[in-house]
């Protein structure tokens, strides 16, 4: 099974209210997925300060200090980073390029996971149910623009923290998915082949990989969407998010299932209505279920699609 | 269970899922205390109304999740609202309504009764129906009536590809356009007894529809039995 949940927030004066809104509709999930759950935010300055980059880890037995004095270490003459624990996951922010941070948490830090990182984006991954991951994320205080979860009922790789949605491969994008890809070892050995590193053996990792080589190539969410169809055997119903987009997309069979809401003030995605039925003002959403392959994607200016 | 007779406004049993489970609303149903039931905040909940085998009324008001009126036997279940996958799926009697659209499988497997959906259906409308009349007052999705065996599907808007897809008997009736037939899919003459029994459907569904205005689609029955050394 799974579940998948995903707001894109169109009016500012909720964005205070993101990570409330986001808790209530990943729970709701919890029965899809209960073994594990990870969410993204976007926008949340408590983690990501204006003007910071962040990297996501997750870190191992490293202690939260000695994380610290190591991204110190590797950032001579940077201000203080700003640490975040969220149990397994640690958010890491500096007032420096997002690659810069990256190569010096890579550099100083070869063991642990990099679970996400970018500008604007802050990834928490965790084994355990989602509420009570929820709580350890401390989501119902995030705030933001835009966020994703997915609770996970694992199908084809181990339940581990690396193995759990989102996939965040490339910079402030994830990608989230229900269902299995077929041929996803065929794809991986290609990616390899060109130089792509892969943090798990999960199907979804390939899928996150795959859009994220083809958004380097300086395709938009949805071409690289259409590709992935294109390419891609199984059953899926993704989720992907970027720097300032949010696209859906369902195999041609969309056994996985998906329904889009639709107001002035935001745009939510999910598995199933009962995500949505909270939502402010859900009454008079346009609410709908994507069609099998055909991108459904937005942008922070409007609709594109 | 908490529900409460309101007599003077609604002569129903009124049931609020924000206070109540379904598994108690559904136990209350299974064992009826009032002939008319009225179900408050859904919100998108599963098997609301599943296993009904008498011929309650009960009006939800909301939607509902998946497998909303499940193996109905009589009831006359309406949902004001949309519903999720597999609506009134294996229902054996009755009538289901669903007042917006409809998710995947609406009346998958169902035996008999009538399912109308006054909004559209999303896709597999129908699979594997064995007897139950769905109408759908708008479209519905690709891969509908897949290996349908029995029963009457009338769309009075389009069908999405494959429609019909390795069907055995039931007859589909469209108004609009098809998408593409399924394999074995045909469409079939109109006769008389098509234009009454469709007629009575749509007068049943309360639907306003002019049946001259359908095209009917069926089986080939080529798929029926193994041809050695067939080619496809």
């Amino acid at each position: 099974m799974c579940g998948i949940v995903g707001l894109h927030l169109r009016d500012p004066e909720l964005y205070p209210q993101l990570g409330r809104l986001l808790e209530t509709m990943l729970c709701q999930m919890g029965d899809r997925g209960p073994d594990s759950a990870g969410v993204a935010v976007y926008g949340d300055h408590r983690r990501v300060p204006v003007g910071h980059a962040a990297v996501s880890l997750l870190p191992g037995t490293i202690s939260a200090g000695d994380l610290a004095q190591a991204v110190r270490n590797a950032l001579p003459g940077a201000p203080e980073p700003v640490v975040t624990e969220a149990g397994v996951t640690t958010v890491v922010a500096a007032p420096v390029e997002a690659e810069v941070l990256l190569a010096a948490v890579r550099g100083s830090l070869p063991h642990a996971t990099v679970i996400g990182f970018g500008t604007d984006l802050a990834v928490y991954k965790g084994i355990g149910h989602p509420r009570e991951l929820a709580g350890t994320y401390d989501l119902t205080d995030a705030q933001g623009w835009q966020g994703l979860g997915h609770t996970r009922m694992a199908t084809e790789s181990a339940v581990t923290p690396q193995g759990c949605h989102p996939f965040s491969v490339g910079p402030d994008q994830c990608l989230v998915h229900n269902g299995s890809f077929a041929n996803h070892a065929t794809i991986r050995r290609e990616l390899r082949a060109a130089g792509h590193v892969f943090d798990s053996e999960n199907d979804s990792e390939v899928g996150a990989r795959f859009v994220a080589d083809r958004l380097a190539q300086g395709e938009d969410l949805e071409k690289a969407l259409r590709l992935l169809c294109e390419r891609f055997d199984g059953f899926y119903t993704l989720l992907v998010t970027s720097a300032d987009g949010f696209a859906v997309v369902r195999d041609a069979i969309a056994c996985k299932p998906a329904i889009i809401a639709e107001t002035d003030r935001w745009v939510a995605m999910a598995s199933e209505y009962r995500a949505l039925a909270e939502l402010p003002g859900v009454e008079r959403a346009r609410l709908y279920e994507p069609e099998p392959e055909r991108v459904y994607a937005w942008t922070r200016e409007g609709v594109t699609a | 269970m908490t529900a409460t007779i309101e007599p003077e406004t609604d002569p129903a049993v009124t049931v609020d899922l924000a206070t109540v489970g379904v598994r108690e609303l559904n136990a209350e149903l299974h064992a009826p205390t009032s002939r008319h039931y009225e179900v408050r905040h859904p919100q998108g909940a599963h098997a609301v109304a599943a296993g009904v085998d008498i011929d309650l009324t009960v009006d939800i008001r909301g939607h509902v999740g998946y497998y909303a009126a499940g193996m109905n036997d009589g009831g006359v279940i309406t949902v004001h609202g949309n519903a999720g996958t597999g609506v009134a799926e294996n229902m054996m009697s009755g009538v289901v309504r669903v007042t917006g659209d409809a998710s995947q499988s609406a009346g998958a497997t169902a035996h008999g009764g009538l399912l109308v959906i006054e909004g559209s259906a999303s896709m597999r409308c129908g699979i594997s129906m064995k007897g139950v009349d769905i109408v759908v007052g708008r479209d519905i999705g690709p891969m509908s009536a897949f290996m349908a065996q029995a029963g009457r599907l009338v769309v009075c808007g389009d069908a999405g590809a494959s429609l019909g897809d390795s069907i055995y008997e039931a007859r589909i009736y469209v108004r609009g356009a098809v998408g593409s037939l399924g394999a074995d899919c045909v469409e079939k003459e109109i006769r008389d007894e098509h234009l009454a029994e469709l007629a009575e459907l749509l007068a049943a569904s309360g639907i306003d529809a002019d049946p001259a205005d359908f095209r009917r689609y069926g089986s080939a029955r080529r798929l029926y039995h193994f041809t050695s050394g067939n080619d496809y």
